[in-house]
């Protein structure tokens, strides 16, 4: 028996290698490293080894290759514009998580123990979670590139595993911090189950889990019709559950307001950029052909998620939890990319991902900039005459929502506008109705927000707005700048999307 | 024996396991649930192997029993500190967010 060496272009999968990597150091440093110079040293082998894989994508951005892990991954445009994306994003909030307010110093202990308040009157911080954030950030970026379904499996449990961790950080409110890491765990297992279970009917149709074993199968179609849609159907639920589309979308609500606020902005951010990625390969390459069989079924989700999440969305009171309606209805204007499937709705949903992902992170520091003795109030009517106080966090928090509403000069209407325009190309009308009409629904809320914001009175209960910290002030600025950027001056994006914008099979 | 029967019963199994998950009120029961579903989809993997004629889905299966293992620790680790700092694994006692 011979047994051939898999050979592996380690310069095409260098940025998931230089992460891990990092991670592992992270685990070291962890392990072996003094107290006091720790969260120094994690802080930069995590910003470090971010930013070097996002120059190494940079670098590789013209190769095309589908050999580069013997068959397993495919390195392609798209590929490397969601790499991209996915490392803006976590270099951004990694300073919002470097502010260690936000976690708890004693993860272990019982919350009012006094295990808890020995360790946080020792000045312990919590530095695991860069490692944590390091891993889940390598899934993310395996995720949109898989080419076969065991690593899309595999990719999907590495990123979603440091994320249920993680999500039970909080400092302040820690059961409610707790509760929301079980419901994220015990939904987001429950997804995958169905993900994988519809992993192996595609596998049985097709005899092979390679995505392009598929597409030939697909596009054969000598196999049975059944097992095929029973394995899209149970596929797309899982996807749609991590993206939060409607009626998989119980977990967010919860999950973004009881997670640690950077945490919450990081994973609502880069997981969309992730999970979309993976979503518009596996349609737009490996089931264009079975068209017929998925594109009815997600108008449907698409129209459903963007109207129940902008109306819910509108009676929220607690501005975590308005933020995740609002990112399930988001979910509905990026399901209208994927819908699209034709090039323009590939370029629009990237571009739209890389926008509303680096918002997203810029409105979560926001909210943890806003608190009172006990921690952060994410109670809206205590944000009232907010703009009166702060000026300055109050307007830049009112620029992420004119972005979120989509308001012209602003990052979200150039995606708004190229996704939608993309969707009705293809034909889905009643889609891009939907959309505007529930933009329209989504303007209104945000738009509350900043009436209440700069219109209202204060109420004088202690809220205030604590001075940021130099890291917060990072994450702050550079999601404002690209916003700003973004929307003022789109076409370089677009035009450097353009030309990469090509899924090879 | 035919192979069909088995994708029938690992399809009986994922529906038991999705079942349970959704009636059942423990925090480790529901996981164990989760845990069926995994272990119908292995079931589905290999019976599919074996009518294919080919040996991917039996790989496919080890990998998801790696996964499931890595699973169960994070999983674990969550339901104990949610029930050393409630005493209890329900699931509807845990109902301190949508407030």
């Amino acid at each position: 028996m011979v047994f051939n060496s898999p050979t592996l272009s380690y310069s095409l999968l260098s940025p998931i290698l230089i992460i891990l990597a990092g991670a592992l150091i992270g685990v070291l440093i962890e392990a072996f490293v003094g107290k006091a110079v720790r969260p120094i040293a994690q802080l930069s082998v995590a910003l470090g080894s971010l930013v070097l894989a996002l120059i190494q994508v940079i670098r590789i951005r013209d190769f095309t290759s589908t050999a580069a892990a013997i068959g397993s991954v495919v390195i392609d445009g798209p590929g490397i514009l969601f790499q991209g994306a996915i490392l803006v994003i976590a270099i951004i909030s990694i300073f919002l998580i470097a502010d260690q307010d936000n976690f708890t110093s004693s993860p272990a202990a019982l919350p009012g123990s006094d295990e808890e308040r020995q360790a946080a009157q020792s000045g312990t911080v919590l530095t695991e979670i860069y490692p944590l954030t390091l891993f889940a950030v390598s899934g993310m970026l395996l995720f949109p590139i898989a080419s076969d379904l065991i690593t899309l499996f595999v990719a999907l449990e590495v990123l979603s595993l440091p994320l249920y961790l993680m999500a039970g950080l909080s400092r302040h409110r820690r059961l409610a911090s707790q509760e929301a890491a079980l419901k994220y765990f015990l939904l987001g297992a429950f997804s995958s189950a169905f993900f994988l279970f519809g992993s192996a009917y595609l596998y049985g149709y097709a005899g092979t889990v390679s995505f392009a074993g598929i597409h030939a199968a697909v596009i054969g179609g000598t196999g049975n019709d059944v097992i095929l849609l029973l394995g899209i159907a149970f596929v797309a639920i899982g996807l749609l559950f991590k993206v939060g589309a409607v009626p998989f979308h119980a977990w967010s609500p919860d999950v973004y307001q009881g997670s640690p606020t950077p945490i919450t902005g990081f994973m609502a951010a880069a997981t969309k950029v992730a999970a979309f990625g993976a979503m518009l390969r596996l349609f737009y390459t490996v089931l264009a052909e079975a068209q017929w069989q998925w594109r009815p079924f997600f108008m449907v989700i698409a129209i459903i998620t963007m109207i129940f999440g902008s109306l819910v969305a509108i009676s929220q009171r607690d501005v975590k939890r308005m933020l995740a309606y609002s990112s399930i209805a988001h979910a509905g204007f990026l399901l209208t990319g994927v819908i699209a499937l034709n090039k323009a709705g590939l370029e629009a949903s990237i571009y739209y991902l890389f926008a509303y992902g680096v918002a997203t992170v810029g409105a979560f520091g926001i909210v943890t900039l806003v608190r009172d003795s006990s921690g952060e109030v994410s109670d809206l009517n205590r944000w009232a005459g907010l703009g009166k106080r702060s000026p300055w966090v109050a307007s830049a928090f009112a620029f992420f929502l004119l972005a979120f509403a989509g308001i012209p000069l602003t990052s979200g209407f150039i995606g708004k506008f190229a996704i939608f325009s993309a969707a009705y190309e293809s034909g889905a009308t009643a889609v891009v109705i939907v959309g505007v009409l529930s933009s329209a629904i989504a303007a209104f809320f945000y738009i509350r927000v900043i009436v209440l914001m700069f219109f209202t009175d204060a109420t004088e209960d202690g809220t205030s707005v604590v001075i940021p910290s130099i890291l917060t002030r990072l994450t702050i600025f550079i999601s404002l700048a690209i916003t700003v950027a973004l929307g003022v001056f789109p076409s370089p994006l677009l035009d450097f999307i353009k030309p990469l914008a090509i899924f090879i099979r | 024996m035919n192979s069909a029967n088995y994708l029938y019963l690992s399809a009986l199994l994922f529906t038991i396991g999705a079942v349970g998950v959704v009636i059942r009120r423990n925090a480790i029961v529901v996981f164990m649930c989760v845990e069926l579903m995994l272990n119908a989809a292995n079931l589905t993997f290999v019976t599919f192997s074996r009518i294919n004629g080919n040996l991917d889905g039996q790989i496919v299966a080890f990998f998801t029993m790696v996964v499931a293992a890595c699973e169960v620790v994070v999983g674990l680790a969550i339901i104990v500190t949610i029930y050393r700092s409630r005493r209890s694994a329900s699931v509807d006692d845990a109902n301190l967010l949508k407030r």
